[in-house]
């Protein structure tokens, strides 16, 4: 079988159509998890397909796609996704986070501000924030409609009590215009700040787990957290190695069998840019040879 | 100087290559068909297509041989094709009691209307190789019984008539499709049931075992299993009546559980049902004694707290294409939240090690 | 001419022309109040293009549609039948109501949801003759600081808002354009 035996961006209408009613339920109850009747798609749960059933619920076109993984364009999985959009749907791709119109992550959210127009749409593992705390989905359910999120006050605190903070350093929940917790996925807690107030629109796909849900853009979410133990965005206390910047997510890498690290932009595109503008790090050619 | 590693996509190319490569092993060695596995390997291919959701041997034994043998992987890439298909409506029920049966055994009765057929069936051979497989040798063509339609009603059915057993309720309602809707809890017993027939064969056996062990013993008989092909018909609304638009090849097991009563019910047999696309004994004994297990609330049973009583343990974790999707996605790149960790541990280490210090001095 | 009225009028190129629809409202929703432009259907009065090409994007078999008064002819019943199959239901059952703001009522008739699944609510597509003129501020998700709009009338939104996470959502349409109004929005009158 061919590609042309395919629908435009994969799926067929009817899925479409699914997947667009529970996206617009979710943006018009921000953090709520709307069920919906994920497909098995080419590949694997857990790898991204929910994600994918939104981008391509979502994509015209005229869009410009972008597929992070990490915060990098060129992880495995994202160039995989990225190679899927190209093929099914014929929409430009680029590695530009100002350019691309409809932004697939993985665990990251880019560090150069969103603009109206975009879309991010994050791959989801585990949708639900009470996973953890309750297993059972018919009692977690019960829990986001009564409101009574306590045992997730009592969680954090004990992490606090026994650790002396709070113990949870990604997917770190939030609670979205006051009403409902939510997962934000596995992107870490630095990341936590750009979900609220952002003029893009954020969308969240769960295949698996079959859940959608939606913050529209300049939401308020907040990241739980205690009046003495604030809630704390830190990230490594390094600068980039390779563009200098101060303010980006590292990743951390052995760079020898000494035990010798570096630290490097996770954000691939950022950090680019950023080297293209002349910026420079600790171990960048220039600064080596200087 | 460091260089972050780039050309994702042309490693990706190479190592697909690589598979296709290794898919074929020794070219000394004849290409295995399509039509050979559809042939010879005709339990992996029932199961693909009963895990795959799909009865089409063709394209299981196609998967298969994709997959390299590697059955969830075949079962993955026939549920992937599956759900691209379109539908063009819904056939009527199967009727099992007009099933032209090639095997047909009861454990309950020594002997019924329709009789006993043993059928091709692996039980009573003795487990040691046979090494003339391994020769070559072409197997002597078999005594075989055609399939026939003989009257064989359903067993119990019998026991039915003597009002021993529950009643089957004889609803009409379509039932809700788990591969159209997302599954919701509490799942009632015809999802709870298309969740068990297209689980994974392993899962679904081990869970019964439990059962038969003591965790939520049932007490299941065999009371009937059988394997045959069955027609699928189907409504054409210009017609105004159901025509036939091929056959099946199912098994389907009931069990007979013994039942105590309860507040609302009397003594009783109980019902736990199976059925499978293909042949697949295992995989329906195994479906029955789930799903009697997971019966206990309609049934007024106390729910003793096993696993396989436990309608969201069972269904959310029978599936092994969601299973081992997100069980393998681990491997998937997590710096971003191995870093994050990293850093939590290190600034918790510091602060512990901070305090010791001040402890130390006070 | 009637038969071809009801045949025609759909999305030309359906996977393309419902995806830039699609992209209408969900800007629609995720910015209320906001209005966008939405194109591709050509339906029989007194539907709108908009309130057309919304139904082609979202409706289907599996939604149930309220026609109110306002919208219920022979030729609407027909094209919608045609090109979306959705049964035709009472208010009380309905995924999607279409008509005129005074033929929807009483909207306490729509579906609002349950506590456990306030996803199970009625989206009306309420027909405007103009959606351009603002009397209404709103804020909330969606909306940076305030945002001015066109609703008609106030007080049944203020009513609805109260009620979150319960509750309906709308669109608003007048020819090609749409704005809508989810539940979580706050309402005033300008």
């Amino acid at each position: 079988m061919t590609d042309q035996a395919y629908n435009f961006a994969y799926l067929d209408e009817a899925t479409k159509r699914m997947i667009r009613r529970a996206l617009l339920k979710g943006l018009a109850i921000p953090g709520y998890q709307v069920p919906f009747a994920s497909r098995e798609m080419p590949m694997p749960y857990g790898w991204g397909t929910g994600g994918v059933q939104v981008t391509a619920a979502c994509l015209t076109p005229d869009d410009t796609l972008k597929v992070i993984d990490q915060g990098a364009d060129d992880t495995t999985n994202a160039v995989s996704i990225r190679k899927f959009f190209e093929r099914t749907a014929q929409v430009q791709t680029s590695e530009t986070t100002a350019k691309a119109t409809v932004i697939q992550t993985r665990h990251r959210i880019p560090e150069v501000a969103l603009t109206e127009g975009q879309i991010l749409v994050y791959q989801v593992p585990i949708p639900e924030p009470l996973r953890f705390l309750e297993p059972r989905e018919s009692e977690t359910r019960r829990m986001h409609a009564l409101e009574e999120y306590g045992l997730m006050h009592v969680k954090l605190y004990e992490d606090i009590a026994r650790h002396g903070a709070i113990a949870t350093s990604y997917a770190y929940p939030v609670k979205v215009e006051g009403r409902y917790v939510m997962d934000p996925s596995p992107i870490p807690k630095f990341d936590n700040p750009k979900l609220g107030s952002n003029a893009a629109i954020q969308l969240f796909g769960a295949g698996r787990e079959q859940r959608i849900y939606a913050l529209p853009p300049y939401t308020d979410v907040v990241s739980l957290d205690f009046e003495d133990h604030p809630f704390d965005p830190s990230k490594a206390d390094h600068a980039c190695d390779l563009c200098g910047s101060e303010v980006s997510y590292l990743d951390e890498l052995i760079t020898d069998d000494k035990g010798s690290r570096m630290f490097v932009c996770s954000d691939t595109s950022y950090c680019t840019a950023r080297q293209d503008e002349g910026h420079t790090g600790r171990l960048s050619p220039e600064g080596v040879a200087a | 100087m460091y260089v972050a590693t780039k050309g994702g996509e042309r490693a990706i190319d190479a190592a697909h290559q690589w598979l296709s490569d290794e898919r074929r092993g020794d070219r000394s060695v004849p290409e295995l068909s399509v039509a050979q596995i559809r042939e010879q390997m005709a339990l992996a291919v029932n199961r693909v297509m009963a895990e795959g959701s799909l009865y089409d041997p063709e394209l299981a034994a196609l998967a298969i041989k994709q997959a390299r043998g590697d059955l969830i992987e075949a079962v993955f890439l026939i549920r992937a094709y599956r759900t691209t298909l379109p539908r063009f409506g819904a056939s009527v029920p199967v009727e099992t009691d007009r099933m032209d049966i090639i095997r047909r055994i009861s454990a309950t009765f020594k002997d019924a209307p329709g009789g006993q057929i043993l059928g091709p069936t692996f039980d009573y051979t003795h487990r040691l190789l046979d090494f003339k497989l391994m020769a070559d040798g072409e197997a002597s063509e078999a005594l075989r019984k055609e399939a026939e339609a003989v009257v064989a009603p359903h067993i119990l059915q019998l026991l039915d008539q003597d009002g021993l057993m529950e009643p089957l309720s004889d609803g009409d309602e379509t039932p809700p499709d788990l591969t159209r809707e997302p599954l919701e809890m509490p799942a009632d017993r015809p999802l709870r049931l298309q969740a068990l027939a297209r689980g994974d064969e392993g899962f679904v056996l081990s869970m019964a075992y439990s059962t038969q062990r003591g965790y939520g013993r049932t007490h299941a008989f065999v009371g009937e299993l059988r394997i045959g092909t069955c027609a699928v018909e189907m409504e054409v609304p210009e017609l105004g009546f159901a025509v036939e638009i091929g056959e099946i090849e199912l098994t389907e097991c009931e069990t007979v559980n013994q039942f105590t009563g309860s507040k609302s019910e009397p003594p009783q047999f109980t019902r736990g049902y199976g059925l499978v696309l293909g042949q697949s004994e295992r995989k329906s004994i195994s479906m029955s004694l789930v799903d009697r297990a997971l019966r206990w609330e309609e049934l007024g049973e106390d729910n003793v707290g096993v696993p396989a009583q436990d309608a969201e343990f069972v269904l959310y974790h029978c599936d092994n294409i969601q299973a081992t999707g997100f069980l393998e996605h681990i491997k998937l790149p997590h710096y971003v939240d191995f870093q994050s960790e990293l850093e939590l541990i290190r600034k918790l280490r510091r602060e512990a090690a901070d305090a010791q210090v001040k402890e130390a001095a006070e | 001419m009637f038969e071809a009225e009801v045949l025609s009028g759909g999305f030309s190129n359906p996977a393309q022309d419902s995806a830039r629809a699609f992209r209408a409202c969900l800007e629609a929703m995720a910015r209320p109040g906001r209005i966008q432009q939405i194109v591709g259907a050509v339906p029989p009065a007194p539907l709108s293009p908009a309130a057309g090409a919304i139904l082609l994007t979202l409706a289907d078999a599996t939604t149930p549609i309220f026609i109110a008064k306002s919208h219920d002819t022979e030729a609407v019943r027909k094209w919608i039948a045609f090109h979306c199959s959705a049964p035709v239901v009472v208010a009380g059952e309905a995924d999607f109501a279409i008509g005129t703001w005074d033929a929807l009522q009483p909207v306490s008739q729509f579906a609002i949801g349950t506590a456990e699944y306030p996803d199970r609510s009625a989206t009306l597509i309420v027909e405007c003759e103009d959606i351009s003129a603002p009397m209404a501020t709103l804020s909330g998700p969606g909306i940076e600081t305030t945002q001015t709009a066109y609703l008609p009338t106030i007080d049944a939104f203020v009513a609805n808002g109260v009620k979150f996470p319960l509750g309906y959502d709308c669109y608003f349409t007048a020819g090609s354009q749409l704005s809508a109004l989810p539940r979580s929005t706050k309402v005033e009158s300008l």
